[in-house]
């Protein structure tokens, strides 16, 4: 069977979500083109040298609406008859665009692929894109709808998770990224974003709070007790789905949760003959991709199952990963990996993750492709497995094997 | 005679006056539809005819859709349904657009409705069709939709009407929960436009001064948009995530009714009203194909109505009660004072010290300073109602007396010294009642000189505000009897049933056997959140556990040893003991000492489960399903109201599933036990019960009528539905 390999991966620095944030005044189009510019001069990819940009992106309206895949590409310095396909599944839209390509590949479907995916989440508000599944009677009795903060709360409440635990891994997660950036250890990825004049608009990750101290984050409020407490009472809807449940333990805040940030990631992936044709050499091989569906409420707990299903699928077990990407969109999502798998702490999002860095929602699947690439090169490892929980109850699982 | 009258006036206002003959009260049926449909199409048609009027002959405007004709619907099945909602709609678009050019908005003919009284459900949809709703200055009125409360939602136009004119969001309450406001105070909401002293004529005057604007509502205009917000605008994304989780959480997911308005709201406010309007229809089509609303309708409206106009009242003369006595001001006795002298009946409230008496006179001052301070009850009113109590030690005060209420002390030999000192005092055709929750009628009546006027009355607590009265007849109970405690019930606005005399009558006969089935869960090592949890999400309203909580641990206890005491060795309930004599051993005697199943802080307010009875009963590994724990819960009262059925306790279903609901609590949506047993068929019922008893034993043994209507593919309603008893009396 062909195979798919990955040949480079590379990603904007993240910048704060917020209007006083440094990428704040990029549009999404201008980022996207920058980092897809970056992947072409980096890669010398001239002509139709890419059947397609797949490129992951969640909230879809405005200017990140219209098919922002295409016009990225019209914007960037790829040729007009590269296409470009928007995809969205939510947090792991930039790891699904991966595995579309990767898969696509190896099906023979073209011979390589720009693929990962932006979010602004500053400039297009998550959630502005509606969403029947939050307002759609009959999707909200049927699915018994809460937000993902309280769902990340049921998972601390299910699996019996503190408030302290989830605070001991946020700041573990500060002290990585600060301790990684400090080694220059996202050298080989990270493209500044620059502007039109080659000024230098960002180039390090600007959300991280190094330093950060339990006692800091023991004051902050638990950011989900209201809404599921009193109005409108989310609470009661979860303990209707897990009657069990005498109450949510309320554990989320802004500090052991992700990052509201703006960010773009890209990931260049091709089959042996492309490699040959362009000279480059290949870093490491897809060597399975899995999506899975999960209970909707408890929504975040996909990592887990997804997990199973890669690792039965390629014939695998857990202890044949050396590293272990786990998005942290929340704390409870890691900790319950860790949990299940009874992975060492010491093996998972060693560089930090999007507590301290940020989660750009549509980026974050494909960064964390590369951030694991990067770490394994750098330890000399060979395999390492990627994931992400996903809104709705969903999961997605990447593993990618050095070569 | 005609529900609908046509007159055209001099000054071309042609008025419609809604009177339907021999009824005190207006309620639409189909036929009645039908001809105000073709005196709308002969005003339109009429060139003389300026405008119309549309008015009541009575005083108040409806009452709403004759509820029969709903069950009539259902019959047909859902297409049928369908199209009679859609025949609805069209009529009252046609009201709506009255004759308006559909591009220019012009050339329509005003149509107002001027409404003296009461408006409810169709009574409020088909003026909200018109183009402006006058109504009279008439405190007493009530208006608004109402029919989330017997388990469907406003369907012919009136979700749909109201959401856009005021927003989902201050829509809510009217909509989801029912609330009827006074004119002034629907004037304020924004449902009617206008109070007037004479509303009719305001009404005359409003449509021969009326424009073309005037005529188009706001969502038939260019560029409306609906206040607060439609689903995907930011704001109105907010309410309708909040909406779906708060009518989620509080209706538990049983009321299929609240579920369907809401999708119907939501449906709606994405496509144009026409469009909207067939989604309305649609989804009120899928709740009443839903046997909730069928069981609901039959319970909370039809035959609730039925009982209160006694439907069960023997055929003797009018025994309205003009004197009551009350013996014993304690918090029964104090209640009962309270709502006689409410209903206008003198009172006269004796116990043995004076201060006690006052004390519980105080109790009726206290609720109506209360009612005074909400402005629901005016100074004159408080006089005459505290007027009419006399507080006194007196016996000889109980002279004229033409009813007793005995509400002393549970205990025989209180009871019957009173007794006896009453009956020395009043007329010998007076009709002597003992509010009595445990004690047999017939062994009380002992007591009484003149046994077959002497009956059983028990009240609920707190008495102003529970809905339900249980009469008992003991053995030689009469019939003038019977008819006095029904008198008086209906007197006081209160829910009758009549059963007969067995322990713990019907009501806790039935709720004793659901409190004790969570405690022994508990006993068993299943997790009491489960149990509280999956009590109420099968809709009732207090899980077993805060049941007995409420109610006393030590109240349990000695229920438990009465019972004993009197079955001997045939006393089946020593697991549950086990677990309320520990409990009471502990002190825990629930929210009156601060502490039960669950722990209490301070102010009383309830916390979670105790750790001490969690650590005392701990929970095993292996937990049972939710629907094992809700049938265990509902088998355990439902299979006690079937045996009351069979033993003749209970003589009619009817009673059986309004008094649980009303008395209890009992899962609403239901209609009621037998209502419920119907729904899952007998058949399944029997399923039910012979999985339970293979694991638990005899308690939950199929009732032989139960498994008899199985075994003929009959449902209770089918053979008992008329009021027919079980066991010949």
């Amino acid at each position: 069977m062909t195979e798919a390999y990955i040949y480079d991966a590379c990603r904007t620095p993240r910048g704060k979500g917020r209007p006083d944030g440094s990428l704040h005044e990029v549009t999404s189009v201008a980022l996207s083109a920058r980092l897809l510019n970056a992947v072409k001069e980096r890669n010398g990819l001239e002509g139709h040298a890419v059947e397609d940009v797949i490129w992951g992106n969640v909230t879809q309206v405005m200017e990140q609406g219209g098919c922002l895949a295409r016009s990225a590409v019209l914007l960037s310095d790829l040729d007009e008859s590269i296409p470009g396909l928007s995809i969205n599944r939510f947090c792991a839209s930039g790891m699904e665009a991966v595995n579309l390509a990767a898969n696509q590949v190896k099906g023979g479907a073209g011979q390589a692929y720009i693929a990962g995916g932006v979010e602004m989440m500053g400039r297009v508000a998550m959630g502005s894109d509606g969403a029947a599944i939050a307002v759609d009677p009959s999707l909200t009795f049927k699915t018994y709808f809460v937000p993902q903060g309280i769902s990340a709360d049921i998972i601390a409440t299910e699996y019996g998770f503190t408030r302290e635990q989830a605070d001991a891994l946020a700041v573990e997660s500060q002290r990585r990224a600060a301790e990684a950036w400090a080694e220059n250890r996202f050298a080989k990825s990270i493209v500044p974003v620059l502007d039109q004049n080659g000024l230098t608009i960002l180039d390090r990750d600007e959300y991280m709070r190094p330093g950060t101290k339990v006692e800091d984050l023991a004051k902050l409020k638990a950011s989900f007790k209201d809404m599921g407490e009193m109005m409108p009472g989310f609470d009661k809807v979860a303990m209707l789905k897990y009657p069990h449940l005498t109450s949510i333990n309320h554990i989320h805040h802004a500090g052991n949760s992700s990052g509201i940030v703006d960010g773009a990631a890209a990931v260049l992936i091709g089959n042996k003959e492309f490699g040959e044709a362009h000279g480059l050499k290949p870093r490491a091989r897809i060597r399975a991709t899995a999506k899975i569906g999960t209970d909707p409420t408890i929504m975040l707990t996909g990592p887990v199952p997804v997990t199973e299903k890669i690792l039965r699928d390629s014939g695998m077990s857990i202890s044949d990963i050396d590293l272990f990407e786990v998005n942290e969109a929340f704390a409870s999502v890691v900790l319950r990996f860790m949990q299940a798998f009874d992975v060492d702490a010491s093996k998972v999002n060693v560089n930090g993750g999007a507590m301290a860095m940020g989660h750009p929602l549509g980026a974050t699947g494909a960064i964390i492709i590369g951030t694991l690439l990067d770490e394994l090169e750098r330890r000399d490892l060979s395999t390492g497995l990627a994931t992400l929980c996903i809104a709705s109850g969903m999961g997605a699982a990447t593993i990618i094997e050095r070569v | 005679m005609a529900d609908f009258k046509y007159e055209l006036g001099a000054d071309g206002v042609a008025v419609i006056t809604w009177d339907v003959p021999e009824k005190s009260m207006n309620v639409m049926s189909l036929e009645g539809f039908a001809l105000l449909d073709s005196f709308i199409d002969k005003a339109l048609a009429d060139d003389a005819v300026k405008g119309v009027v549309i008015t009541s002959g009575k005083p108040d405007f409806a009452g709403g859709m004759d509820l029969n004709v709903i069950a009539e619907m259902r019959a047909g099945g859902a297409q049928a349904i369908f199209d009679g909602v859609m025949r609805m709609h069209t009529i009252l678009r046609k009201i709506e657009l009255a004759g308006m050019d559909p591009k220019t908005k012009k050339g329509g003919k005003p149509i107002a409705t001027a409404l003296p009284g009461t408006a409810l459900g169709i009574g409020l949809e088909l003026p909200l069709s018109t183009h402006r709703i006058f109504a009279a200055d008439n405190p007493k009125a009530k208006i608004g939709l109402p029919e989330i409360m017997v388990g469907i939602f406003p369907g012919a136009g009136g979700t749909t009407r109201l959401v856009r004119k005021m927003g989902a969001m201050v829509a809510a309450p009217f909509l989801l929960e029912g609330k009827l406001s006074d004119p002034k105070k629907a004037r304020a909401a924004g449902i009617i436009d206008e109070v007037a002293e004479d509303p009719l004529a305001a009404a005359k005057a409003w449509v021969l001064a009326a424009t073309d604007a005037d005529l188009v509502k706001p969502w038939d205009a260019k560029g409306y948009k609906m206040p607060g917000g439609a689903p995907y605008h930011p704001a109105g994304f907010m309410t309708f995530v909040g909406a779906s989780a708060m009518v989620h959480g509080k209706t538990m997911g049983v009321y299929p009714a609240a579920k369907a308005l809401l999708s119907a709201v939501y449906e709606g406010a994405l496509v144009p009203f026409d469009q909207a309007l067939k989604i309305e229809a649609r989804w009120f089509t899928k709740v009443l194909m839903n046997p909730s609303a069928t069981s609901m309708i039959r319970s909370l409206f039809i035959n609730k109505g039925a009982l209160e106009k006694g439907a069960n009242r023997p055929e003797v003369a009018d025994q309205r009660v003009k004197k009551v006595g009350v013996l014993g001001a304690g918090m029964m006795g104090a209640g009962i004072a309270l709502v006689s002298a409410l209903a206008g009946i003198q009172v006269v409230l004796i116990d043995a010290a004076q201060e006690a008496a006052d004390r519980g006179k105080a109790y009726s001052e206290a609720y109506l300073d209360k009612g005074m301070a909400r402005k629901k009850v005016t100074p004159e009113k408080k006089e005459a109602v505290l007027g009419l109590i006399t507080a006194t030690t007196d016996y000889a005060a109980l002279d004229g007396c033409d009813l007793i209420v005995e509400a002393v002390f549970e205990d025989p030999a209180v009871k019957a010294e009173v007794t006896a000192k009453a009956e020395a005092v009043i007329p010998t055709d007076a009709i002597f009642a003992t509010n009595t929750s445990t004690l047999p009628i017939t062994s009380l009546a002992k007591a009484s000189a003149r046994p077959e006027q002497y009956i059983g009355i028990h009240f609920f607590s707190p008495v102003e505000k529970m809905l339900l009265v249980e009469i008992i007849k003991g053995r030689d109970t009469g019939p003038v009897a019977v008819a006095k405690a029904l008198d008086y019930v209906r007197q006081i606005k209160k829910t009758p049933i009549v059963v007969n005399d067995e322990r713990f009558f019907y009501a806790n006969r039935c709720i004793i056997p659901y409190i004790n089935e969570g405690i022994r869960m508990v006993a068993e090592g299943v997790n009491p959140t489960l149990i509280e949890n999956a009590a109420k999400m099968v809709g009732m309203p207090l899980g077993p556990l805060q049941l007995v909580d409420e109610t006393s641990i030590d109240l349990g206890v000695k229920i438990a040893k009465a019972t004993k005491a009197a079955m001997g060795n045939a006393y089946p309930d020593e697991a549950v003991d086990e677990v309320v004599f520990w409990m009471a051993d502990q002190g825990r005697l629930g929210r009156k000492t601060k502490s039960g199943f669950y722990d209490y802080d301070e102010a009383g307010k309830r916390q979670g489960i105790s750790a001490v009875v969690a650590d005392h009963y701990p929970q095993a590994a292996d937990q049972p399903e939710l629907t094992h724990v809700q049938h265990r819960l509902l088998m355990a009262q439902v299979l006690e109201a079937v045996r009351a059925f069979e033993a003749g306790v209970l003589e009619d279903i009817r009673e059986g599933d309004v008094g649980a609901i009303l008395g209890w609590g009992f899962a609403p949506w239901s209609g009621g036990p037998f209502a419920w047993l119907d729904i899952i068929g007998a058949a399944r019922a029997v399923e039910i019960c012979e999985a339970l008893t293979a694991e638990y034993g005899a308690r939950f043994e199929t009732p032989a009528l139960l498994r008899d209507l199985a075994a003929t593919g009959e449902t209770f309603y089918g053979r008992y539905g008329e009021g027919q008893a079980a066991k010949a009396a």
